[in-house]
């Protein structure tokens, strides 16, 4: 008889509204404190001391409109977060201090993720959704100027980018991105010459969420529908769908695989949290605490391994924290 | 040489009584009569011998003292037809004058086995041979045919010797039957001519008093046997039947068919009966079929596969066919026959069926679909689900036969063991005499099959080991193995919350587009208005009204049970408006039957569970709740029980208290709303509507309301009201009593039951005595007239109910 799941190892209490976004910060020396930042609807970014479990600080930088992607830049002292109010902002939190920087002004209706890779040491690119409903725009940071417009051809008839990866292989070579359309299709595209790659039908449904492993050149992701997607990209640098698993209720909301590549978890419509083995997608656990959807998961980057926490944040207003497969 | 014989014979007779001299002059005569054969013994002779051996008999019987001597040998050299009428006409003489010895009447007893154990072909013989005389030989046919009964008869009570028990005695006659029949069929070998039309007369006189099963259990096996591969014996045993006179012909032919082993058994014993002899056509293809119904399938299996085993018979095969699907489908035979009449008709249909060839199909398809079309729609009409269902079957057969490659009827019934039975009669039944050595071959094979089936499992069991490993091994390289996955039983899928509050559910159950939200209320209904019978009261009629109308919008399991269960649980917490507003709409314009029905349902369900008695307190049951600090152990409980069982034989008592079980009690909540479920019901039944026609074609809501009256009615006894109601249901009972549907006629002797049970005796016969009066002479009709055996069953029983109470007033009140 297995074990029964495990419960949470503590809650996060008092947003006041549904949490959409969590980012860790935990890979501080000591005298820092592991903070999680979490996004909510009713535009509020808390800092939450994740030693006290209290929240330190509430940001208020969207005009009350949801917060849909939190990250980091080197450390916690500088946020980007993009909200429903068509801005990206870049927060300065230094030594106490709470203030925007700097913002994008995105024009995009849509809900799709902004993604951030680091290429060089103060150099990032992020990807996001463009003004044009099809479109994705891949900016450099902090310069803010426009790499690439990726924007599909005439009659691709792909429909809003949903979700996106921005990665590279190893450091130095050249980025990629993976983008998610509604019409369920994986794209990967070539951000020097904004051409498409190659593109794979994995989904019926909009893809809503995906998360790519570089080092093993595979990658998964989730839509409204049963199905969770494994697809690989082979030396060609040709998509192709891997396995699929089928799931006991529909909508995945977002995928996140853990830092070591071990594990992934799916944040579920059927508010549950699901964990798999990554290698064989073997299913591990589900862990049924949240009362209504699960928007985000997020897996923590402790430098110490049985430190690693796992974060969830629901429409229930809560956020749980999980300790699970930390032995590994 | 006759006339020494007759002269002697007339001075034997002239004597007072029969002695020395006439029993030597008898003597000559036999031997005379031996030596000259049975023709040189002239009628009057034999005449004359006979009154001789009868006197003999009759002093013999008279006189005990008569040493057992030479008039037994004259019995058993005269001729055994002689014999035997003699001996039986002494044994049938009243008692009168001499009171009859014991010695005597075991001597004629003892001579009359001897006789029928010996001589019994001879008998039948001689009878062949008296043709000519017709009463002498009806006679002798009576007594060879009779004689247990005459026997019986005779002994008065007394025990006659084993043999002449009809079980033992008609066996012996069969023998003797074939004996004699195997002299004829050495006769005709022989070249000679030979009559057996008396031995058909014997053989149809046994059958038709009934003792077809003594006679023909030994018969019919043994002339199957004969008639194998004999056709002097076909030919012997095709005479035999059709020699059997028409009264008796029927009972000959039907032990035949019941007996015969299989149709081509039936087929070599009887022939071409049907055709050669009217009576005999008759009887088969009309009275058996469709006049008669208790036979067994087996029996309809051997005549109808009988008709169509030779070309001749075929057409009557068909003809057969036509009059049975004329039968089945006219509507009145539906509605006025006993379903299980109509069960043969349906099984004989099906196994003519099974016999048609396509050809000939062909010829009658035009008719099969005619009175296929007009039988499916009466069938289909029926109130009886077990009728609906054998138009079902029957219409889907026909069809499935007449259309061999287009698209054929399909009905939606339950298939049970009863409805294949029926289909399995579409194919043909394999022929009963199949030797069994093939079967036994079959066995065999099948068991030599199993170890090889059994071999390939393994095979694939250990092919399917094979790929487990592998994968096993794929694991054991790539491993997530370190990584134990955690319980997931609990990953089941996902069920939408159910509203909280009772115009919640209104709200989604009217307006709502969410299904996953509309499934959960119509879930979740009951229990919340069981729950909350305050929020409920505000808004059950709406409630009730949103519920009858409530369209199953997906597909969920038990959704008319989830919804009626709903609709019982508004009714009961608020009986009086929502009562009143059901059956206001059970009269009203455009509804369906179904939701009439429905509210029918409904208003029974919810009155039964108002009427039965509830526990009040619910904490009558449950143990004082304490904390059990030491576990019970068993040992304890005994002791704990010894010492009670010690204690209760040691103490004596002198008073009982009231026995232990207590039936729960409480007010019946039925009381003071029975009228408003009932009355409103009764009003209108006789009013159509434009939709709705109750006495008209409607009668199968017309049959479940007056079911649902009866069940109320039952339902509300020891109310204030039930008097009332008895007698309001009394008047449309007798509006009503000769409906032609028997569902309805079922339902009405239902009522009557309800009456009779729920009503006080004493109010029944003060205020509804004529009422009465004629009601019973009503049933005495039904018991006695109607068609349908569960009408006649409950009108029998409403009788006895009546009975019962006219016993019960003459012990209250002895006049």
């Amino acid at each position: 008889m297995a074990a029964p799941p495990p419960d949470p190892q503590f809650v996060l209490r008092g947003t006041s509204a549904a949490v959409h976004a969590l980012h860790f910060s935990c890979g501080g020396q000591e005298p820092d404190v592991p903070v999680l930042f979490s996004g909510s609807e009713n535009g509020l970014i808390n800092v939450w001391n994740l030693k006290t479990h209290r929240v330190d600080k509430a940001l208020d930088g969207h005009g009350r409109k949801s917060v849909c992607w939190v990250e980091t830049m080197d450390g916690k002292d500088r946020l980007l977060s993009q909200g429903r109010d068509q801005k990206i902002c870049l927060w300065d939190l230094a030594e106490g201090r709470a203030s925007v920087t700097d913002s994008v002004f995105t024009e995009n209706v849509g809900f799709c993720r902004c993604s951030l890779l680091k290429v060089a040491q103060g150099r990032w690119l992020m990807a996001m959704a463009a003004k044009a409903l099809d479109e994705v725009q891949v900016l450099e940071l902090p310069s803010k100027t426009s790499v690439c417009t990726l924007k599909p051809e005439a009659g691709a008839k792909l429909g809003m980018p949903m979700c996106l990866k921005l990665w590279q292989i190893n450091c130095g070579s050249q980025p990629l991105l993976l983008a998610g359309y509604e019409d369920g299709s994986v794209v990967l595209w070539n951000l020097s010459v904004g051409k498409v790659l190659s593109q794979l039908f994995c989904h019926q449904e909009p893809v809503m969420s995906l998360d790519f492993d570089s080092e093993k050149a595979k990658g998964i992701s989730g839509s409204s529908e049963r199905v969770l997607s494994i697809w690989s990209l082979n030396e060609q640098q040709n998509l192709q769908v891997h396995t699929t698993h089928r799931l006991v209720n529909a909508g995945i909301s977002d995928i996140t695989i853990r830092p070591d590549k071990k594990i992934l978890a799916t944040a579920g419509w059927d508010h549950r949290i699901r964990v798999f083995g990554w290698k064989k997608m073997k299913p591990l656990a589900v862990l049924d605490y949240h009362t209504a959807t699960v928007h985000c998961v997020s897996f923590s980057d402790h430098k110490n391994p049985s430190e690693r926490l796992l974060a969830a944040g629901s429409k229930d207003h809560r956020i749980s924290i999980w300790s699970i497969y930390t032995q590994t | 040489m006759a006339t020494a014989v007759e002269s002697a014979l007339r001075e034997a007779l002239a004597g007072p009584a029969p002695g020395a001299a006439a029993l030597g002059a008898l003597r000559d005569a036999l031997a005379a009569a031996a030596g000259g054969g049975e023709a040189a013994l002239g009628p009057r002779g034999r005449e004359r011998l006979g009154a001789l051996l009868r006197r003999l008999a009759a002093s013999a019987a008279a006189g005990p003292e008569e040493p057992a001597g030479p008039w037994r040998s004259c019995f058993g050299e005269a001729p055994p037809g002689l014999a035997l009428s003699a001996l039986l006409a002494a044994l049938g003489e009243p008692r009168g004058a001499a009171p009859r010895a014991g010695a005597g009447l075991r001597a004629l007893l003892e001579e009359l086995e001897r006789l029928v154990r010996g001589r019994l072909p001879a008998v039948l013989g001689e009878l062949c041979r008296q043709r000519g005389s017709a009463e002498l030989g009806a006679g002798l046919l009576g007594a060879v045919v009779a004689l247990p009964e005459r026997l019986s008869n005779a002994l008065q009570g007394g025990h006659p010797p084993a043999v002449f028990l009809p079980q033992n005695y008609f066996p012996l006659l069969a023998a003797a039957i074939l004996e004699a029949l195997h002299e004829v069929a050495a006769a005709l070998r022989g070249g000679s001519d030979c009559s057996i039309s008396s031995l058909s007369h014997v053989l149809g006189k046994v059958c038709v008093r009934g003792r077809q099963k003594e006679i023909l259990s030994v018969l019919v096996p043994r002339l199957a046997e004969l008639t194998r591969s004999d056709c002097i014996w076909q030919r012997i045993c095709w005479r035999l039947v059709e020699c059997v006179p028409d009264r008796c012909m029927e009972a000959v032919v039907l032990g035949f068919v019941e007996r015969a082993p299989g149709a081509d058994v039936l087929s070599r014993l009887l022939g071409n009966l049907v055709v050669k002899n009217k009576h005999a056509q008759f009887v088969v293809t009309q009275k058996f079929l469709l006049l008669q119904y208790g036979y067994t399938t087996a029996v309809l299996q051997n005549l109808l596969g009988y008709l169509s085993l030779d070309s001749l018979r075929r057409a009557l095969l068909i003809k057969v066919l036509q009059e049975l699907l004329e039968t089945w489908s006219s509507s009145s035979a539906v509605k006025h026959s006993p379903p299980e009449q109509q069960e043969y008709i349906s099984k004989a249909i099906l196994i003519c069926l099974s016999h048609l060839k396509d050809s000939e199909i062909e010829s009658c398809r035009q008719e099969l679909l005619t009175s296929m079309m007009e039988g499916v729609k009466c069938h289909l009409d029926s109130s009886l689900p077990q009728i609906r269902r054998l138009g079902m079957i029957v219409a889907e057969s026909i069809s499935s036969k007449i259309n061999t490659d287009g698209p054929v009827l399909k009905f939606q019934y339950e298939e049970d063991d009863e409805a294949r039975e029926l289909k399995s009669l579409l194919v043909q039944a394999p022929s009963f005499c199949v030797p069994s050595v093939p079967d036994d071959s079959r066995k065999e094979k099948a068991d030599a099959a199993l170890p090889s089936a059994s071999e390939s499992n393994g095979k694939s069991h250990t092919a399917a080991a094979h790929v487990v490993s592998d994968e096993e091994s794929d694991t054991e390289l790539d491993s997530d193995d370190d990584l134990t996955p955690y319980d997931m039983s609990e990953d089941k899928e996902l069920k939408t919350k159910a509203p909280v509050y009772i115009r919640d559910c209104i709200e989604v159950l009217t307006g709502s587009e969410d299904v996953d939200k509309w499934e959960a209320t119509v879930k979740a209904l009951e229990s919340l208005v069981r729950k909350n019978p305050a929020a409920t009261r505000e808004v059950s009629v709406e409630l009730a009204k949103i519920l009858l109308h409530l369209e199953e919008k997906t597909c969920i399991e038990g959704f008319a049970e989830l919804r009626q269960r709903a609709q019982v649980a508004v009714l009961t917490v608020d009986p009086i408006p929502v009562a009143q507003y059901l059956t206001s709409q059970f009269y009203s314009l455009n509804y369906s039957l179904r939701q009439r029905m429905d509210i029918l349902d409904v208003l029974v369900l919810a009155a039964r569970e108002l009427s039965s008695p509830k526990v009040h307190g619910k904490t009558k049951h449950v143990e004082k709740p304490c904390v059990q600090l030491l576990p019970a152990s068993d040992s304890s409980k005994d002791w704990r029980r010894i010492v009670d069982e010690r204690i209760k034989s040691k103490t004596r008592r002198f008073a009982k208290g009231p026995s232990q079980v207590q039936v729960a009690s409480g007010p019946n909540e039925f009381n003071s709303v029975a009228g408003h479920f009932f009355f409103p019901l009764l009003q209108n039944f006789d009013r159509p509507l434009s939709t709705f026609d109750l006495l008209g074609e409607d009668h199968f809501v017309l049959g479940r309301l007056v079911h649902t009256l009866a069940v109320l009615l039952y339902l509300a006894v020891n109310t204030m009201a039930v008097t009332a109601m008895g007698k309001a249901l009394m008047e449309f009972v007798w509006a009503l009593r000769f409906h032609t549907d028997s569902y309805v006629r079922q339902g009405l002797l239902s009522c009557i039951s309800s009456m009779l049970l729920s009503v006080p005796a004493e109010h029944l016969l003060n205020n509804m005595t004529e009422e009465l009066l004629e009601t019973q002479s009503w049933l005495g009709d039904v018991v006695e007239k109607d068609p349908d055996g569960d009408c006649r069953r409950l009108a029998l029983q409403n009788l006895l109910l009546m009975e019962n109470l006219k016993k019960k007033l003459n012990k209250t009140v002895p006049s």
